[in-house]
C-alpha cells in the first residue's frame, strides 16, 4: 500500500498535523526521564516495520509538502543549496544513494532503471520523469545533489575528509535549526561545532569526530537530536530569524498544545563509495505538544526532561521563553507514575 | 564477524604480473556488482587454509567496467606466517575468498592543485589506482614508479599505456633512483604527495618532503604493515559464570556475545562510551584501542572498553 501524501502548509496558515500513524511512529528521542549530551552514536540498521528507521531513507505523509516548501526557500534564497567544486564525485554518490534506496523501498512511488551509464528515473508523486547520464551533469536540469535532494525529505550536508578532519564542503540546507550553510561552508568540524556548548568539555565532540574518521563504506551510523520549534516551521534559518523570532511570544496558555512542537532530526551519516566523502542526513520531524501527549508515556516524560534541562542546554535550543508555559501544559498529562525505559510507546 | 559487510568473491583470473607478485581478478560470487570503491581503498581477503582464518588487507588496482570483478596484486613475502604464500600456492581459478567492503585509508585530497603519486615495488597497487581516478578526473598528476629490474615490468608498462610521459620510471638494478631532492622543489603550491612502498622509501621521501618545506598535511603515506595483530586471550565472565576464548580476529565484544551474554554496545568503534566495562582481573597487559576512556582509567586497569580493547596476556576477568 503507497503512502497517502498530505496537503498542508509550513508557513503562512501551518496546517501541518501528523496522522495518528504518523504519531505513532514520531522518532521520540528521550529514553529515560533525564537528558543530557552525549556520542548517541549507532549503527543505521533496519528498525521495525513501520517505523521511521524501517529504511534507511525515511519518506512519509508529509513529503510532498515538505518538498513544495524546500523549493520556495530556494527561489527565496538560492544559497541554501552550495556545493564547493571539489564535491562533484561526492555529489554524484548521493544520487545514487538516495535514488538507489528510495526506488527500492517505496518502488510505488519511485523507480529507477539503469543501462549502464543510462539512468532513468521516475518520481512519481512529484510527476518527473528523467533519463540522464550518470557522471554527466549537463544531463541533469540542477547540480547532481540540488537535483536529488530536491525530491528527498531532509537536509543534507556533504563532508569531505582530509588529513584527518572532516570539513562540511557542500549541502541542501532548508529545514534547518538555526544555523547557516553560507556561514559554515568550508569549514572544519571543530569550527563549525563553535556554538555548541558544554560538549566539547566533556569530550564529546573529540570522540565523535574519531569515530566518523574511521565510518566505513557500509557500516551508516545515526543518532538524534532535538529541539524545539513554535509553529511547524521547517525553515528557522539565521537568515530568516525575522521571519520566526518573533513566534517565541505568541506562545499563550490557551494556544501551547498547538503551538509549540517538539522538533527531533534523525541524523544519519554513510561513506560515499567514489569520493570517500562522508554524507550527514538531517531528517526533521515536528510534533504538537497536543498530539505528543497522545502518547501516555512520552506525556510523561517530556515535561520530566524539560524541568530537568540544564540551563545551557535551554538557552542554545532557544526555548527559555516559553519552557514554563510547555511544563505547565505537559504537567496536566503526567501523573507521577514511572516510565517504562526506551524510546517506544508502551 | 566484526560487524561489516562480508561478501564472497571467485578468483576468475590468475596473472604472474612480475617473477614475485601474482594479481588475482576477484569476481562477484553472487552475480551482483561489487561495490564502487574510491582510489587508495583496500580490502581484508580471509583466506581458510584448512580451519585456521588468515585475514590480510590488499589495495584495490581496478574495478571492472561491468562492475563484476576486483583485481589485487600479492608480492609473495619472504618468511611469511601464511596470507601470500596462500594466496600464492593455494588460490587457484575457481577458488573462493571473502572480502570486506572497501575501506579508505590513504585517500586522494580532492583539494589538491596537483598531485605527485610515488611507488615503490608492490606499493605500485593503490597508486595504480589512484592514477587512474585522476586521469579521469582531469586533474594535473604525475608519477614516479620505482621497481627492482625490468622482470617486474607488468604494472610499469601499463601505467606508461595508460598515463604515457606523466609516468617516470626507476630501476634499482640500473642504480636509477627517486630523488626526491629534484622533484619536490618545482612543484606548484598546494601540490600533495602520496608514497607507497618499502619502508626504507616512504621514510626517505617524507624526510625529503619536509626538508624541501613542504607542509606535513601535504605528505601522505601508506605503509603495507599488518594491523596490530591481537594475541588470543580468555575472558571470564563472573556474574555469568563463563569463560570464553577470544580469537585473534575477534574482539572481546564479539567473543562474549558469542558466549551467549548480552552485553552493552552502542557504536562498536570504541567512541560512545556504551561497552565500558569493570575489570576484575587480569594477567598480562590492557590493550586499549578506544577513544572513550581518559589516559589516568586506561592507567588504572579497572575499566575496558570490550568493542575495540583487548588483553595481551592470559586471562581477563569482567565483571558481567
Ligand atoms: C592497507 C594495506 C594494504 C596492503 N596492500 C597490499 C597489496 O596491495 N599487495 C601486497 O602484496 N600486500 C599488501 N599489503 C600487505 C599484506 O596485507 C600482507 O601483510 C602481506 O601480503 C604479507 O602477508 P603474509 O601473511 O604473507 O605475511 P606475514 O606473516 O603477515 O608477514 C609480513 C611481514 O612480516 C614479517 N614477519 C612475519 N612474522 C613475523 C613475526 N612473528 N614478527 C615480526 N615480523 C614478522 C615477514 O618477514 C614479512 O615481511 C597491504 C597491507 C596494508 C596494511
Ligand atoms: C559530520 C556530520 C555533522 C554535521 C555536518 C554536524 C553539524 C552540526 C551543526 C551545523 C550544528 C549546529 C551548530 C550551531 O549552533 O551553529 C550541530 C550541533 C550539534 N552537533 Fe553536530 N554535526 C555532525 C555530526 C555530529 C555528531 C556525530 C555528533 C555526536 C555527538 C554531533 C553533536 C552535536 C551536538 C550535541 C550539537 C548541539 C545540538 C543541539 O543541542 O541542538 N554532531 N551539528
Ligand atoms: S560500543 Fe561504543 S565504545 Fe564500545
Amino acid at each position: 500500500m503507497g503512502l497517502q501524501f498530505k496537503t498542508e502548509t509550513f508557513r503562512d496558515d501551518f496546517t501541518f498535523s501528523n496522522s495518528p500513524e504518523a504519531i505513532h511512529r514520531f522518532p521520540f528521542p528521550f529514553d529515560s526521564d533525564s537528558y543530557m549530551y552525549s556520542v548517541n552514536i549507532e549503527q543505521h540498521m533496519p528498525g521495525p516495520p513501520k517505523s521511521h528507521v524501517e529504511f534507511p531513507i525515511d519518506i512519509d505523509e508529509h513529503y510532498v509538502a515538505e518538498m513544495q516548501d524546500r523549493a520556495m526557500v530556494l527561489k527565496e534564497d538560492p544559497l541554501r543549496c552550495q556545493a564547493l567544486p571539489h564535491m562533484l564525485t561526492a555529489e554524484w554518490d548521493l544520487v545514487e544513494l538516495l535514488m538507489e534506496s528510495m526506488s527500492k523501498h517505496y518502488p510505488e512511488h519511485f523507480s529507477l532503471t539503469k543501462d549502464g551509464d543510462r539512468w532513468h528515473w521516475v518520481n512519481r508523486p512529484l510527476g518527473i520523469d528523467q533519463r540522464f547520464t550518470f557522471g554527466d551533469t549537463a544531463t541533469l536540469p540542477y547540480p547532481p545533489m540540488e537535483y536529488v535532494t530536491r525530491q528527498c525529505q531532509g537536509d543534507f550536508a556533504l563532508i569531505d575528509q582530509r588529513n584527518d578532519m572532516l570539513f562540511m564542503d557542500a549541502g541542501m540546507i532548508t529545514t534547518q535549526a538555526d544555523w547557516s550553510l553560507d556561514f559554515d561552508i568550508g569549514m572544519s568540524w571543530t569550527e563549525w561545532h563553535g556554538p555548541v556548548p558544554l560538549a566539547h568539555d566533556l569530550g564529546i565532540m573529540d570522540r565523535a569526530l574519531k569515530f566518523l574518521l574511521n565510518l566505513q563504506q557500509g557500516r551508516p551510523v545515526r543518532r538524534l537530536n532535538w529541539t524545539m520549534t513554535v509553529n511547524p516551521r521547517l525553515d528557522t534559518s539565521p537568515e530568516n530569524y525575522h521571519k520566526w523570532g518573533v513566534d517565541r511570544t505568541t506562545v499563550t496558555p490557551e494556544n501551547v498544545g498547538d503551538k509549540v512542537h517538539l522538533r527531533v532530526e534523525l541524523q544519519a551519516l554513510w561513506r560515499l563509495p567514489r569520493s570517500n566523502a562522508i554524507v550527514f542526513s538531517i531528517r526533521c520531524y515536528l510534533i504538537k505538544m497536543s498530539e505528543l501527549v497522545t502518547i501516555p508515556k512520552w506525556g510523561r516524560r517530556f515535561p520530566r526532561i524539560l524541568k530537568g534541562l540544564p540551563p545551557e542546554l535551554a538557552e542554545y535550543k532557544g526555548l527559555t521563553r516559553y519552557r514554563d508555559m510547555t511544563i505547565k501544559y505537559l504537567e496536566q498529562f503526567d501523573d507521577g507514575a514511572p516510565t517504562s525505559p526506551g524510546f517506544f510507546p508502551d | 564477524m566484526s560487524g561489516g559487510v562480508e561478501i564472497t568473491v571467485r578468483v576468475a583470473e590468475i596473472e604472474q604480473a612480475t617473477a614475485s607478485v601474482k594479481r588475482f581478478r576477484l569476481a562477484s560470487a553472487s552475480g551482483e556488482p561489487l561495490p564502487v570503491f574510491s582510489a587508495g581503498s583496500h580490502v581484508v581477503v580471509s583466506m581458510d587454509d584448512g580451519g585456521h582464518r588468515i585475514r590480510n588487507p590488499y589495495s584495490l588496482i581496478d574495478r571492472a567496467p561491468d562492475g563484476l570483478s576486483y583485481r589485487i596484486g600479492v608480492l609473495r613475502t619472504p618468511n611469511s606466517r601464511g596470507g601470500s604464500i596462500f594466496m600464492h600456492e593455494r588460490v587457484s581459478v575457481g577458488s573462493e575468498l571473502v572480502i570486506t567492503m572497501p575501506v579508505n585509508l590513504f585517500p586522494l585530497i580532492r583539494t589538491g592543485r596537483k598531485h605527485v603519486l610515488v611507488a615503490g615495488g608492490i606499493g605500485v597497487t593503490p597508486i595504480y589506482a589512484m592514477a587512474d581516478e585522476l586521469r579521469s578526473q582531469n586533474a594535473p598528476y604525475e608519477v614516479h614508479y620505482a621497481m627492482r629490474d625490468e622482470a617486474n615490468g607488468a604494472f610499469a608498462a601499463e601505467l606508461v599505456e595508460r598515463h604515457g610521459d606523466k609516468v617516470r620510471l626507476y630501476r634499482d638494478d640500473a642504480r636509477e633512483i627517486i630523488r626526491v631532492e629534484e622533484m619536490l622543489p618545482n612543484q606548484p603550491l598546494g601540490t600533495h604527495l602520496y608514497v607507497c612502498g618499502p619502508e626504507g622509501m616512504i621514510n626517505a621521501i617524507l624526510a625529503g618532503g619536509r626538508a624541501a618545506g613542504w607542509p606535513v598535511e601535504n605528505l601522505h603515506s601508506e605503509r603495507f604493515l599488518a594491523p596490530p595483530g591481537g594475541a588470543p586471550f580468555s575472558v571470564a565472565l563472573a556474574k555469568a559464570g563463563i569463560t570464553a576464548e577470544v580469537g585473534p580476529h575477534q574482539s572481546l565484544l564479539e567473543a562474549i556475545e558469542e558466549a551467549g551474554v548480552d552485553a552493552p554496545y552502542l557504536c562498536r568503534g570504541g567512541a560512545c562510551g556504551q561497552c565500558v566495562t569493570t575489570v576484575l582481573s587480569f594477567e598480562g597487559e590492557l590493550i586499549h584501542n578506544d577513544h572513550y576512556l581518559t589516559d589516568e582509567e586506561k592507567a588504572s586497569g579497572t575499566k575496558i572498553m570490550t568493542c575495540v580493547s583487548r588483553l595481551n596476556g592470559r586471562e581477563l576477568v569482567l565483571d558481567l
